[in-house]
């Protein structure tokens, strides 16, 4: 906005190391051994160095190991343990953990709890990766949209987003929720269709910066439409934020979708998610039944960790800014 | 600055002004519709319908509804809850006052806990305290507000330890906050660590940043004592950044306290809204949504003044 805009950053590293000249180096009596076979494909040495950093953070190692292993209990666990998610068994309803059959017991409708926490992550994670991916695109096309056009069309579709975001998210998403019946599908988008605000805020700023680069106006000289710049040139560049929000944002989405089915707006039965798992075992607290919340909520807090352990690697080993060496 | 105000303050109210028509179109695609919901089993009867449409001015044009909603509400009158049978205005009298006291008090208090859990991290980076902090805000950080509510009433209104009521205080005046401030205990615990979580995070690393300049060094240079340096350079440069996170974390608070009040039953306007959004009351949540986003962009613009003010090296240059 209009906050003092700070100087223009120094190019990319990578992009300045250039190989010399070989006569050049011949006549410093310095073999003529190719200096960098990864300086002469600038973004594949900038992925593996990001890579490089990214496998040093032990934290996201172990955020990394974390998801793979819920992943595994979410989509590969009910291929070996079966359970009924969909017919009540009532007579076997509030078993205790333990009891035989059911290692963390049922809940009040007789639905198997380990098999039902294995359901939960797993529509929990679908709709957040889903959520995810829908919201950075749209986040990233009108953010790059906003940044290259510029002028009233950018004033516009950023009032816009300034305006969606005025209203708390929670907010937002409890309205969307009356109006639109949640199933799977329409959660994705409603969710969506909130979160996609503060990438585009993002993505416009990188925009803003990347527009006036000389890459940008040779594209321009060579006769490149708006169209191609933003998809081919400007998107692409601003590959390390749009990633990094995204990963973020899988976590915010997961936490979004439990904080709607925890308020009753969410899924209906039999589909459950792990707010919806919550949200039902909270009634029966008070009979000290801590089976129907404490794996749910253990299995957020654990997903939401996880994620931000990546996330918060994946910002320093790609955002060129932050990079320290 | 002056001109930056100026321009700062009228985006401000078209950002507001675009809040009230998208919330007005959004309430407008609700399924059903406020007259069948006003008449209930009698929705049957289409004259009735008819006629009830007409005298709400559902009939007219949808530009004319809004303008008749935003001149109504520009002179201060939210509107009816016909699902309620009272008006808006006198539900979101009674509601808000709880609400601010509530987000106020917490606030407060996380505050208060969040500056030295900062800068001691800060201080003894990378040794114990700092590991021991981090690991308590990022566990706070990551837990949702309403699972954070739910264990506070498993371990502290729960038989061997019933020390507290698990309901928030339920009187219809603000006094009950503090006539029964006993059930408000868990309430404000609740949303005060969810807050915290994030404050001192921030304070950690803006005193980090603040502990690492040039001034620090010169103050060492001339011989002032760790301490000295500590609250009389460092802890006033680290507090900046905070003021403004306070401006530009309302949504997140407010978000917060919807959540607890509904944990715990506590009657402000975070539980009115999922109530209203349940039983579909539409002058209730537009009236709110208003008022939280006007609240939002408020906090945001005083977040951006008072950073100009309290750090005098910021000028706004109005592009």
């Amino acid at each position: 906005m209009s906050i003092n805009v700070p100087p223009p950053l120094p190019q990319d590293p990578t992009k300045t190391l250039v190989t010399p000249p070989v006569d050049v180096l011949d006549s410093a009596g310095a073999p003529p051994v190719a200096p960098g076979m990864d300086a002469a494909v600038p973004t594949r040495s900038m992925f593996r160095r990001g890579l490089e950093v990214f496998a040093e953070n032990r934290l996201a190692l172990i955020g990394l190991g974390l998801l793979v292993l819920i992943f595994v209990f979410a989509f590969v666990g009910p291929l070996f343990y079966h359970t009924d998610q969909i017919h009540t068994d009532l007579l076997n309803n509030d078993l205790h953990p333990g009891s035989p059959g059911h290692p963390l017991g049922t809940d009040q409708s007789g639905y198997d709890e380990l098999g039902r926490l294995m359901q939960g992550t797993q529509i929990s994670l679908e709709l957040g990766l889903a959520s995810a991916v829908v919201a950075t695109v749209i986040g990233t096309l009108w953010g790059a949209v906003a940044g290259y056009v510029g002028g009233w069309i950018d004033a516009v579709m950023m009032r816009i987003v300034d305006a969606a975001l005025a209203v708390p998210l929670l907010f937002l998403l409890i309205v969307l929720a009356t109006i639109i019946h949640p199933t799977k599908v329409t959660m994705i988008l409603i969710i969506s269709m909130a979160s996609w605000l503060s990438i585009s805020r993002l993505v416009r700023g990188e925009a803003l910066s990347l527009r006036v680069r000389e890459y940008v106006q040779a594209v321009r000289v060579m006769g490149g439409g708006g169209t191609r710049i933003v998809l081919r040139h400007i998107a692409p560049n601003a590959v390390g934020t749009i990633i990094v929000n995204a990963t973020f944002q899988v976590a915010d989405a997961i936490l979004f979708i439990a904080a709607i089915s925890f308020l009753g707006l969410g899924l209906t039965p039999p589909a459950i998610d792990l707010g919806g798992m919550l949200s039902s075992g909270v009634a029966y607290t008070n009979d000290g039944y801590w089976w129907l919340i404490y794996p749910a909520g253990a299995m957020i807090v654990l997903i939401v960790i996880a994620v931000n352990f990546v996330g918060d690697a994946l910002r320093d080993a790609f955002e060129v800014r932050l990079q320290r060496r | 600055m002056t001109a930056y105000l100026i321009r700062r303050i009228l985006q401000s109210l078209v950002v507001v002004w675009l809040v009230t028509v998208f919330t007005f179109i959004l309430l407008k695609l609700l399924p059903g519709g406020p007259v069948r919901a006003i008449l209930g089993t009698r929705a049957g009867n289409f004259a009735l319908v008819k006629s009830l449409t007409h005298q709400l001015g559902f009939d007219k044009p949808f530009w004319y509804q809004y303008w008749h909603w935003l001149d109504q509400l520009l002179h201060g009158n939210f509107g009816f809850s016909y699902n309620l049978n009272q008006s808006v205005g006198s539900l979101l009298a009674a509601a808000l006052p709880k609400t601010l006291l509530l987000l106020g008090v917490s606030t407060l208090i996380a505050v208060i806990i969040a500056i030295p859990i900062g800068v001691v991290q800060a201080v003894r980076r990378n040794k114990f305290a700092d590991y021991a902090g981090t690991a308590f805000s990022f566990i706070f950080y990551a837990m949702p507000a309403y699972l954070l509510g739910i264990i506070l009433i498993n371990l502290f209104a729960e038989p061997p330890r019933a020390w507290f009521p698990s309901e928030a205080a339920q009187g219809s005046n603000v006094g009950s906050f503090f006539t029964q401030f006993n059930a408000m205990v868990l309430p404000l615990a609740s949303l005060a660590l969810i807050t915290l979580a994030g404050f001192s995070r921030y304070m950690r690393s803006s005193t980090l940043d603040q502990i690492t300049q040039d001034y620090v060094r010169t103050a060492r240079a001339k011989g002032a004592s760790e301490r000295h340096i500590l609250y009389r350079h460092v802890l006033r440069n680290a507090l900046i950044p905070i003021v403004t996170l306070l401006g530009l974390n309302l949504p997140i608070i407010f978000s917060g306290a919807l959540i607890t009040e509904n944990v715990f039953n506590y009657p402000g306007m975070g539980l009115l809204f999922v109530n209203s959004a349940n039983t579909q009351d539409y002058p209730v949540l537009l009236g709110i949504t208003v008022i939280v986003a006007v609240a939002t962009v408020a906090g945001s613009l005083l977040a951006d003044i008072l950073y100009a003010v309290l750090d005098p090296r910021v000028r706004y240059v109005s592009a």
